[in-house]
């Protein structure tokens, strides 16, 4: 297990406000799994090896200079386990010294890491793992989620297309549990909002496309009856970056490539977004990604519950998230907020290409009738959870 | 050839004459330009090309020069009145976002937004002689008219910082809702109203005590809570009333600065962040950043009278009182 402690001096003495300030330490932890990266057909793109680790930073960085100000002293205890190493015993370690814990690893090391006994009244972020389960009949009590479901970016995109009335839809999925995860979501959005997804097919993965989609894409593609969009489910970034400009028909790809909804895209300017998109570059040296913003936004909700509550309580900072009183400016347009019924973090999400943002969701006109954002995934009289009653 | 030598002839002439009507100088922040609306015509009478990426914007306290962030070149810029011509650029620390000049007339407070810090210009050394540590993304700026006090709004630490302009440190910071964009003192210096973008309130607090008063909120038929997101406004001299752009709710909230109710709003052009009022206080105008236009209220006749195209994202805007 390597261990990287960061700590981030707070501000001089002399900018403490005025007045008998009693110093709290806030010490918050970041734990990741490292994980095997399929093979993907390009190397163009590869994952960076910080992604989340620097969004946590970020968000200690932001919260130590309000912290400096309010007596408040932030630490990051960053780590990451390696592959085949004892994800349980360093998840226990940092559990004994942490009781805020900001957690970047697949749901089922999630799910391990919440469920054991040192981790009961600890508040745990998953800045990554999608899968609605964990949202739903896995739900815990002790976990929150600032990462978006499967389902949430797939309502996103949904409401987009059937804004632009672009409902009839053909979807190619590739064979990796992602893929089918996302296809799943993507195909219940299409029920949910109206959109019609006409055709389906799998793509075999066995072949080098970028040699010969010229000549394969289109007779794969020749029969799919007519259609606006064409979706794809490869969360991986394998062969969807390869489709546009490739079917029989032209029409715009979007999915897990073309327009993807995410969590965050580095096309986001507005709403002071180019701040936050900028000292994430002179930080990390790279664009931020959506784990980043996953993880910036957990360690911003705790810095943000610190300033007004007070305290460092783990119970009590997780009961004020939770509550009416919290809000984070996110740099989405919208005040952040979680769900009080599976611990999900509410947020707009960006539909962009690798050029251009596309649109900001949730669209105008999805209407819900106590919050807008709600819209997006799950909503409350359909949850399965039962950990937050 | 020939018309291009008449109009520059005309344009020599116009520049000649002594008097200037008042006008309204607006910040194009996605043109690189400032707009300037004559205020008797209400037209667009001339388009001043700038640095890059124009916000904040303000005149001397003798109207002699106008005062420009130009972010995206990390300066201030100092543009002639008379002559519409950049005279120099001064020293304003990286990105210069927003600032107030303080009474003396020779000293600026500056939001240097990527860089947590408030700079402290001195326009006739052109020199920045303080910087003071604040808050993460510095924006709102105002000195009260003692100046003794200048305020600055940190975006994403959510608090007004109260600066002592004799020792450039600290001395209180005061917590608000989420997104402090705009600060101001009312005329007599007894209370400051700060604004909380996604928070969606006004803040009132006594400067004395630095307890908060009130907080103002808004709530408009058919439009959502989401969408109510006051940046910029302006308070009249006598303290009756203040003025409240409220962005993507496009709207101007008219407010009893006394018992801070909410006495009506009026409609005005997509995402509305900042404003100019005449010096007589019969007129406000409002830049709309997604319509590209500012919307003149007439506020004597209580309604909007004009909407005035001028450059992309209109940010700021400052009024210039007639000369001459």
């Amino acid at each position: 297990m390597t261990q990287t402690p960061l700590i981030i001096p707070t501000l001089l003495a002399s900018l403490l406000a005025t007045g008998a300030l009693a110093s709290i330490d806030v010490p918050i932890a970041y734990l990741e799994m490292e994980v095997e990266r399929p093979p993907v057909l390009t190397n163009l793109d590869p994952v960076p090896d910080d992604l989340g680790r620097m969004g946590a930073q970020l968000g200690l960085a932001d919260n130590a200079t309000t912290g400096g100000f309010m007596g408040h002293n932030y630490t990051l205890n960053d780590s990451v386990v390696p592959l085949g190493e004892d994800w349980l015993g360093a998840a226990r370690a940092v559990l004994a010294e942490h009781r805020i814990v900001v957690v970047n690893a697949p749901a089922e090391a999630l799910l391990a890491l919440a469920d054991l006994p040192e981790a009961q009244g600890a508040l745990i972020f998953n800045a990554r793992a999608e899968e609605e389960a964990l949202r739903e009949a896995d739900c815990r009590a002790n976990v929150l989620h600032t990462m978006p479901s499967y389902a949430m970016r797939a309502d996103a995109l949904m409401q987009f297309l059937v804004s632009r009335r672009w409902g009839d839809l053909v979807m190619i999925t590739g064979q990796r549990e992602a893929d089918m995860a996302f296809a799943q979501a993507l195909r219940d959005a299409a029920t949910k909002f109206g959109a019609r997804i006409r055709a389906e097919r799998e793509w075999d993965m066995s072949s080098d496309m970028r040699r010969n989609i010229g000549q394969e894409f289109p007779v794969f593609t020749q029969d799919f009856p007519s259609h606006h969009v064409l979706l794809v489910a490869d969360e991986a970034g394998d062969f969807g970056p390869f489709l546009e400009f490739n079917a029989w028909e032209p029409r715009p790809v979007a999915g897990s490539a073309g327009a993807r909804p995410d969590a965050w895209s580095d096309r986001v300017e507005a709403y002071g977004a180019a701040q936050l998109q900028l000292r994430f570059k002179r930080l990390a040296d790279r664009p931020m990604g959506a784990v980043d913003y996953a993880a910036w936004a957990a360690v911003r909700s705790v810095g943000e519950a610190v300033t007004r509550l007070n305290t460092a309580d783990a119970g009590d900072i997780r009961d004020y998230i939770l509550g009416d009183a919290f809000e984070l400016a996110a740099f989405k347009g919208a005040a952040i907020t979680y769900r009080d019924w599976n611990g999900q973090m509410r947020q707009p999400m960006p539909v962009a290409t690798r050029t251009a943002l596309v649109a900001m969701t949730p669209m105008p006109g999805f209407l819900h009738e106590s919050n807008l954002l709600d819209t997006l995934g799950r909503d409350r009289p359909e949850t399965a959870c039962t950990a937050f009653d | 050839m020939i018309r291009s030598t008449v109009s520059a002839l005309a344009l020599t002439t116009l520049m000649a004459m002594p008097a200037l009507a008042q006008e309204v100088w607006v910040s194009n922040e996605r043109d690189n330009t400032i707009s300037i609306i004559d205020v008797p015509t209400m037209e667009v009478v001339e388009t001043i090309k700038v640095g890059a990426r124009p916000r904040g914007i303000m005149f001397s306290h003798d109207h002699k020069v106008a005062y420009l962030c130009a972010s995206d070149d990390s300066t201030i810029q100092v543009i002639d009145v008379a002559t519409r011509e950049i005279l120099h650029n001064l020293p304003s620390g990286e990105n210069p976002e927003t600032f107030a000049l303080h009474p003396d007339n020779r000293h600026i407070y500056i939001s240097n937004e990527d860089d947590n810090i408030t700079s402290v210009l001195d326009v006739v050394d052109r020199v920045i002689v303080a910087q003071i540590p604040v808050g993460v993304e510095p924006e709102g700026k105002a000195i009260n008219r003692a100046g003794t006090i200048a305020i600055t709004t940190s975006e994403t630490t959510n608090m007004a910082h109260w600066i002592n302009t004799e020792t450039f440190e600290i001395f209180h910071n005061s917590l608000v809702g989420s997104r402090p964009r705009h600060a101001e003192f009312t005329s007599d210096d007894a209370r400051l109203f700060v604004s909380a973008e996604i928070g969606g309130g006004l803040h009132v607090f006594d400067t004395e005590t630095f307890e908060e008063l009130a907080e103002i909120r808004f709530e408009i038929p058919d439009v959502h809570p989401h969408d109510v997101q006051p940046v910029g406004f302006k308070l009249t001299e006598d303290m009756s009333r203040v003025y409240v752009a409220l962005g993507p709710a496009n709207r101007i909230a008219v407010v009893d600065a006394q018992t801070y109710e909410v006495l009506g709003y009026h409609l005005v052009g997509r995402r509305v962040w900042h404003m100019a009022m005449s010096d007589d206080e019969t007129k406000l105008f409002t830049t709309n950043g997604v319509s590209g236009d500012v919307t003149i209220i007439d506020l004597v006749r209580g309604e909007p009278i004009k909407t005035v195209k001028v450059g992309r994202f209109p940010w700021g805007a400052a009024y210039r009182p007639a000369e001459g």
